[in-house]
C-alpha cells in the first residue's frame, strides 16, 4: 500500500478534493466542466474505495487497512481509521451512491452547479470518514460536519418550505449530538484518557452509567435511523430536498444511526443493550406497523417513501437487538439494500418531477402509457420496497423475520406484517401512479426516460435483483464481525 | 449430458425466453417473441419428459444448485428435489404452459402488449418451475412469491381498465396475508428444526411430533400442529380457500390464457402441491388436518353455489375452479395427498380446457362475456363445442372420464376418514357434485344451445332485446356472426381435451394404487383412507361401471337434468325463482358479502388507522406538541438574545468545536 496514506484516507479524500476543487473553479458558465470534473471525481471515489472490498479478508473480525496519526496529542485525540465487516460495505455504498447522484443531478441542476456538485462530494468523504473513523472525537467530527453538505442541499436546492424542514432538523439533532459528545468526553476521563472505540469496547462500566450512555448514543443515533418518536424531520426533509439530497438522505444518512448502534451502543455498553431491549424493540414494531399504515394513506411520494424508509430502518433496529446472526446481518442486509432501494424509489420520483414538477399522487396516473421503461423500472424497485423474493428487498427482512422467530413469536408475528402493510402501500401507490388510463396532460406529454437515466435506474436495478438473487457475498464479509461483536456483546462488562 | 444439467435446463429454458421476449420484445418482433418463448418451454417439456423416464427407471435426486447465503450456523441454499411429486407437477406445467403459449399466438393476435405477455407467461413458467422443482422451503417461498408477482402484473396486464388494476392489487394483498402466514410457518421451521432443508426437516419431523411450543402464558400448542396451520395459511392464499378466496373471481380480469395457466391449471394449485410436498409434517398433526379439511369442504360447496348465479362465462369457470380446489384441499385433508394430486392434474387439463374453450367463444363472440348473449353457438364453433362438452363432461364426474376418476376417489377417501370435521366434509363434496354438474351444464346449455341471443350481421334471426341492459355496452348489432377461431386456439383445445377424456383411465391404478409417489408422499398409519381406498379399488373399468349405482353419479345426472329443464326448456322457472326467494339471490350475488366486508373492515379500516396515527399522532402529538411547541420556545428565547446571535446557533456551535480541534493542533504540533 501507499506508505503514509491508506486506503480508507483516500476514499475520505479524494472526493472532499475534488469537491474542493470544483468549488474553486467553480462558476456557471462552465457548469458541463464542473459536471465533468464531479463525475471523475465521484468515479475516483468509488474506484478508491473497491480495494477495501477486494482486498478484506472475511477470516477476521480485526480491524483492516487501519491507519493511525497523532491529531491532538493534548487530549489523545487520533486521527485513526480501520473498518471491519460491519462497516466496509458501508463505505463501498456510499461512493457507489455518489456516482449515481452526481448523474442523476446532470441536466436537472442548472443554479450553481458548481456548489450543488461539490456539496455532494464532498458529503461523500465526510460519510466515510463516518464509517471509518475509530477514534471518538474524529467520529464525533465527521458526524456532525456531514450535516452541513445536507442543509445547504435542502436549504439552497430545496422546496418552498425548506427553512422549516432544516430547523425541524437542526432542533432534533441538536439534543442527540449534546448528548453524545457528553458521553463521548465521559468515556474519555472513564478510560483513563482515551478516544480510542476499541479501547472503549473494552471498558467496564457500571450498570447505571451504561444505562446513561445508552441514553445519551439512543438519542443521537434513533434521530438519524430515524426511529418512531423522532422520525418526523425525515418526511420533511425528504419533500424539501432535492432529488439528489433525497438519495444521499436515504440511502446513506440513515444507515450511519443505525450503523452507530453496532459501533457504540452494542460493545460498548452491552448490558444497558440488554436491559433495554424491550424499548428499541417495541419502538422497532411500532415504527412497522404504525409508519405502515401512516405511509399508506399519504398523498405525496415522497412522503410516502419517507415513511417506508422509516418502516424498513425499524426492521434494522428489530434485527440488531435479536442478539443472534441472522438479526444483526439480515439488520445490515436491510441497510445495504434500503440503500439500493429507496435510492432508486427516489429517482423516480424524481424522474417524474422533473417532468410534471409535481409529487402529488393526484396528479398522475396511467404514467405506464408513456413511459413504458420508467413503468417497468419503478414496477421492478417498487416490488423490491414491497420486498419481494429475488429482489434485495427480501433478503434482510427475511433473515430478520427469521431471527425474531427464534426470539419472540410474536415480534416476528407484527414485523411479517410489513408483507402486507409494505405491498399496500407501494403498490397502491404504483396503482395511481403508473396504471391506469392516461389521467391528464401533463401525464400525456410526459417523455421516457432518457439513456442518462435508464443508466443510472439500470445500475441499480443490477444491484437489487443482483443482490436479492445472490446475497452470499454480501454476508460472507459481515460473519466474523457480527460473530465476534454478538460473541463480545454476550458477555456482561459488570463483572470486569 | 449429466442429469443435473437437465434439471437445471428445464427452468432456465423458459427463464431465457422471458428475458429475451421481455428486454428485446422490439427488436425480435412479435413472431420471435413468441417462437423464442415457446422454443423455451417446448424445450422444458421436452426435457421434462427425459426426466420423466429417468425418474420412473428410480432415479431420484436431491440436491443444492448454490448456496443463497450463510449466517451464524445456518445455511440457506438453491437446490432440485427431482421425485415422483415434483415430475409430475414438472410434467403437468410444462405442457398446459406449451398448449397456453401456442393459443396465445391466436388468442392475444392483436394486442399491443404482445410480447409482454409471451415474456411473463414464460417467466411463470420458470418461476413455477422453481416452485415446484425446490428442496427446500426458501426456495419454495421465492417461488411461492415469484409466481404472485407474475400473477399480479397479468391480471393487470391491460392496465388502462380500472377493473384490472383493482383486481390485480386485491389479488397481491390477500396473497400477502397467506403469505404472511406462509413466512412465520417457515420460521417455525428453522427455528426448531435448524434447516430450510426438506429432507433433513422431515427427517427431524417425528422427534418433534410431540413438542408443545408456548404462544400466550399458560397456553401451549403442538408445534406441528401450529407450524401445518401457518403453512397451510399460505395455501389458503395462493390456492384461494375461504376466506382467502375473494380474489380468484376478480383475476379473470386478465387474459384468458393466463385464466387457464394461472388461475385454473397451475399456480393456484401451488398450495395443494405444498401440503402434499409437506405430508410428513401435516401427517402428525391431526388438528391441522382437521382444519385443512374443513377448510377444503366449506370452499368446495359455498364456492360452488356462487357458480350457479355467475353471467359471465370465465366467472362461471372461476368459481368452478374455486369449489374443485375446495376438493382437493379436502383430499389433503383426509391424508390422501396422491388423490389431491391426481385430481390436480386431471383438473389442469380439463379447467385448462374449459378456460381455454370460454377464451374461444369470447373471441368468436367479438369479446362479449355474458352467456345471457349467448345460445346455439355449437352451430358456429362446432371444435370449440365438442371440446367444451368434453370438458364440462369430465369436470362433473362422467364415469371414464378424467374428471370422475379423480373427484370419486376424493368423495370416497372422505367416507373414509376419521377426523374431526370428515363428516361435513363428506356432505359437501358430495352435494358438490349436484352444484358442478347444474353450474357447468347451465353454462353450456346457454352457451352453446337453446335460441341464438346475439345479433349478426348476416343472421335474420329473432333475438330477444337485451332485457338486462348490458352492462358491458358492447353493441351486438355491428357484429358479423360468431366464427370458429384459428387452428392455433382450436389445436390446443383438441390436445388438452385428449387427456380430459383419457388421463384418469390410464393413470389412476398406477398413480394411486401402485405406491408411485414412494417416499415423496408419506402416511401416517392411522390415516387409513387410502389404504381402504386400495382395498375397494378393483381396476378402473369396474369403478366406471360400479360408480353407475352411486349417489355422486345420480346426483350429477340429476344436476344437468335440472339446468336442461331450467335453461333449455322451461326458461321462465330461474326469473320466478330468482324472484321467489329475492333474499337467497342477494346473498349470492354479493358473494356471502366477503367483499363488502374486506373493503369497509380491512381496507377501509386500514386507512382509517392511518389517517388517524398520522393526523394525531405525527402531525398532532408529535410534531404539533413536541416540536413546535419546542421549535416556539426556542425562537421566543432567540428573539431577546437576536441581539447577541442571529441565524443557525447550530453552525456557530459546530464551528466553534472546530475551530478549538484546529486550534488545538497547530498548538500541539508547533
Amino acid at each position: 500500500m501507499f506508505e503514509g496514506i491508506g486506503l480508507i484516507s483516500l476514499a475520505i479524500w479524494v472526493p472532499i478534493l475534488a469537491g474542493v476543487l470544483i468549488l474553486v473553479t467553480g462558476g456557471d458558465k462552465n457548469a458541463d466542466g464542473q459536471r465533468t470534473l464531479a463525475l471523475i471525481g465521484s468515479v475516483l471515489g468509488f474506484l478508491v474505495a473497491i480495494p477495501l472490498w477486494t482486498g478484506f479478508d472475511a477470516s477476521t473480525s480485526a480491524m483492516q487497512f487501519g491507519e493511525a496519526a497523532e491529531w491532538v496529542p493534548m487530549f489523545n485525540i487520533h486521527y485513526r481509521l480501520g473498518v471491519d465487516g460491519i462497516s466496509m460495505p458501508f463505505i463501498l455504498l456510499n461512493s457507489f451512491t455518489t456516482v449515481l447522484v452526481v448523474l442523476a443531478g446532470w441536466e436537472v441542476i442548472k443554479d450553481k452547479v458548481a456548489q450543488y456538485m461539490a456539496a455532494f462530494l464532498i458529503q461523500s468523504g465526510l460519510l466515510n470518514g463516518v464509517f471509518g473513523a475509530l477514534d471518538g472525537v474524529l467520529f464525533y467530527v465527521f458526524f456532525e460536519a456531514m450535516l452541513i453538505p445536507l442543509y445547504l442541499i435542502i436549504g439552497m436546492w430545496g422546496g418552498p418550505n425548506r427553512v422549516y424542514a432544516a430547523i425541524k432538523f437542526f432542533l432534533y439533532t441538536l439534543l442527540g449530538s449534546l448528548l453524545m459528545l457528553v458521553a463521548l468526553v465521559y468515556l474519555y476521563f472513564q478510560s483513563g484518557g482515551s478516544f480510542e472505540i476499541l479501547t472503549w469496547h473494552k471498558l467496564p462500566l457500571a450498570m447505571t452509567a451504561q444505562i446513561l450512555l445508552f441514553v445519551a448514543f439512543f438519542f443521537a443515533f434513533a434521530v438519524k435511523v430515524p426511529m418512531w418518536p423522532v422520525h418526523t424531520w425525515l418526511p420533511d426533509a425528504h419533500v424539501e430536498a432535492p432529488t439528489g439530497g433525497s438519495v444521499v438522505l436515504a440511502a446513506i444518512t440513515l444507515k450511519v444511526g443505525a450503523y452507530g448502534f453496532l459501533r457504540f451502543i452494542l460493545p460498548i455498553v452491552p448490558d444497558a443493550a440488554h436491559e433495554l431491549t424491550w424499548l428499541i424493540v417495541t419502538l422497532s414494531l411500532i415504527a412497522v406497523v404504525y409508519i405502515g399504515l401512516v405511509a399508506l394513506v399519504q398523498a405525496d411520494m415522497k412522503k410516502l417513501i419517507a415513511y417506508s424508509s422509516i418502516a424498513h430502518m425499524g426492521f434494522v433496529t428489530l434485527g440488531f437487538f435479536l442478539f443472534n446472526p441472522l438479526g444483526v446481518e439480515g439488520g445490515l442486509i436491510q441497510m445495504i439494500s434500503h440503500g439500493f432501494v429507496s435510492a432508486a424509489m427516489f429517482l423516480c420520483v424524481g424522474v417524474m418531477y422533473d417532468r410534471v414538477h409535481s409529487r402529488q399522487i393526484a396528479d398522475y396516473g396511467g404514467v405506464a402509457n408513456t413511459m413504458p421503461r420508467f413503468a417497468a423500472f419503478f414496477m421492478l424497485f417498487a416490488m423490491a420496497n414491497a420486498g419481494l423474493p429475488a429482489t434485495s428487498g427480501f433478503v434482510g427482512e427475511f433473515m430478520v423475520v427469521l431471527g425474531a422467530v427464534q426470539v419472540n413469536f410474536w415480534w416476528a408475528f407484527l414485523a411479517a406484517t410489513t408483507l402486507i402493510f409494505g405491498a399496500a402501500y407501494t403498490l397502491w401507490m404504483v396503482k395511481r401512479v403508473v396504471f391506469g388510463p392516461v389521467a391528464n396532460a401533463h401525464v400525456a406529454g410526459m417523455k421516457d426516460i432518457n439513456s442518462r437515466e435508464f443508466v443510472v435506474l439500470g445500475l441499480l436495478a443490477l444491484c437489487v435483483l443482483g443482490m436479492g438473487v445472490y446475497p452470499l457475498p454480501f454476508t460472507e464479509v459481515m460473519h466474523a464481525s457480527v460473530n465476534n461483536l454478538l460473541e463480545h456483546v454476550a458477555h456482561s462488562k459488570l463483572a470486569y | 449430458m449429466d442429469m443435473q444439467s437437465l434439471y437445471l435446463i428445464v427452468p432456465l429454458a423458459p427463464l431465457a425466453g422471458a428475458v429475451i421476449a421481455g428486454l428485446f420484445g422490439k427488436a425480435i418482433g412479435r413472431a420471435g417473441a413468441h417462437v423464442v418463448t415457446i422454443l423455451g418451454v417446448a424445450i422444458s417439456f421436452l426435457v421434462s419428459l427425459v426426466i420423466f423416464q429417468d425418474v420412473q427407471g428410480g432415479n431420484t435426486y436431491n440436491g443444492p444448485v448454490y448456496t443463497w447465503l450463510t449466517s451464524g450456523d445456518i445455511s440457506l441454499e438453491i437446490g432440485f428435489l427431482i421425485d415422483k411429486l415434483t415430475v409430475l407437477m414438472m410434467l403437468v406445467v410444462t405442457f398446459v404452459s406449451l398448449m397456453v403459449h401456442i393459443y396465445t399466438i391466436g388468442y392475444m393476435a392483436d394486442d399491443p402488449g404482445y410480447q409482454r405477455f409471451f415474456s411473463y407467461i414464460s417467466l411463470f413458467t420458470f418461476s413455477m418451475l422453481m416452485l415446484v422443482m425446490s428442496n427446500n422451503f426458501l426456495q419454495l417461498f421465492f417461488g411461492w412469491e415469484a409466481v404472485g408477482l407474475v400473477s399480479y402484473l397479468l391480471i393487470g396486464f391491460w392496465y388502462t381498465r380500472e377493473t384490472a388494476i383493482y383486481a390485480n392489487l386485491k389479488a397481491f394483498l390477500v396473497n400477502r396475508v397467506g403469505d404472511f402466514g406462509f413466512l412465520l410457518g417457515i420460521g417455525l421451521v428453522l427455528a426448531h428444526f435448524g434447516t430450510l432443508d426438506y429432507a433433513q426437516v422431515f427427517q427431524k419431523a417425528p422427534e418433534l411430533a410431540n413438542h408443545t411450543i408456548t404462544l400466550w402464558e399458560g397456553h401451549t400448542w403442538s408445534l406441528m400442529a401450529v407450524i401445518c396451520i401457518l403453512l397451510f395459511i399460505g395455501a389458503m392464499g395462493k390456492s384461494a380457500q375461504f376466506p382467502l378466496h375473494v380474489w380468484l373471481p376478480d383475476s379473470m380480469e386478465g387474459p384468458t390464457p393466463i385464466s387457464a395457466l394461472i388461475h385454473a391449471a397451475t399456480m393456484v394449485t401451488a398450495g395443494i402441491f405444498m401440503v402434499a410436498r409437506m405430508s410428513p409434517l401435516f401427517e402428525l398433526s391431526d388438528t391441522a388436518l382437521s382444519f385443512v379439511m374443513v377448510i377444503g369442504a366449506i370452499t368446495a360447496l359455498f364456492m360452488g353455489f356462487l357458480g350457479v348465479i355467475q353471467n359471465d362465462i370465465k366467472r362461471v369457470v372461476a368459481y368452478s375452479t374455486l369449489s374443485q380446489l375446495g376438493y382437493m384441499t379436502v383430499a389433503l385433508g383426509a391424508s390422501a395427498y396422491g388423490v389431491a394430486i391426481f385430481h390436480l392434474m386431471t383438473h389442469a387439463f380439463f379447467k385448462a380446457l374449459l378456460f381455454l374453450a370460454a377464451g374461444s367463444v369470447i373471441i368468436g363472440m367479438h369479446h362479449d362475456q355474458d352467456i345471457r348473449n349467448m345460445g346455439g353457438l355449437r352451430k358456429y364453433m362446432p371444435i370449440t363445442w365438442i371440446t367444451s362438452l368434453i370438458g364440462s363432461l369430465a369436470l362433473i364426474g362422467t364415469p371414464f372420464l378424467a374428471g370422475f376418476y379423480s373427484k370419486d376417489s376424493i368423495i370416497e377417501a372422505v367416507k373414509f376418514s376419521h377426523l374431526a370435521g370428515s363428516g361435513f366434509a363428506y356432505f359437501a363434496v358430495t352435494l358438490g357434485v349436484f352444484v358442478t354438474a347444474f353450474y357447468s351444464f347451465r353454462m353450456y346449455f346457454l352457451v352453446f344451445h337453446g335460441k341464438e341471443r346475439f345479433k349478426c350481421a348476416h343472421d335474420t334471426h329473432d333475438h330477444e332485446a337485451d332485457k338486462d341492459g348490458d352492462a358491458h355496452g358492447h353493441h351486438h348489432g355491428g357484429h358479423s356472426c360468431p366464427h370458429e377461431t384459428p387452428w392455433v386456439v382450436t389445436l390446443p383445445l383438441i390436445l388438452l381435451a385428449i387427456p380430459s377424456v383419457a388421463i384418469g383411465y390410464l393413470a389412476i391404478e398406477p398413480l394411486l394404487f401402485g405406491g408411485w409417489f414412494g417416499p415423496a408422499i408419506q402416511v401416517n398409519e392411522n390415516h387409513g383412507a387410502m389404504v381402504e381406498l386400495a382395498h375397494h379399488f378393483h381396476g378402473a373399468a369396474a369403478m366406471g361401471l360400479h360408480a353407475l349405482m352411486t349417489p355422486p353419479f345420480w346426483l350429477a345426472v340429476a344436476g344437468v337434468g335440472l339446468s336442461w329443464f331450467f335453461y333449455l326448456k322451461r326458461p321462465d322457472i330461474p326469473a320466478a325463482i330468482q324472484k321467489r326467494f329475492g333474499l337467497i339471490y342477494r346473498i349470492l350475488e354479493k358473494k356471502y358479502g366477503f367483499d363488502d366486508f374486506n373493503d369497509w373492515f380491512f381496507a377501509g379500516g386500514a386507512r382509517f388507522l392511518g389517517g388517524r396515527f398520522w393526523r394525531w399522532g405525527d402531525v398532532g402529538a408529535i410534531d404539533g406538541v413536541m416540536v413546535n411547541g419546542t421549535a416556539r420556545l426556542v425562537g421566543h428565547i432567540a428573539s431577546v438574545v437576536r441581539h447577541l446571535q442571529t441565524g443557525y446557533i447550530y453552525h456557530y456551535a459546530f464551528a466553534m468545536i472546530v475551530g478549538v480541534l484546529l486550534l488545538a493542533t497547530w498548538f500541539a504540533r508547533g
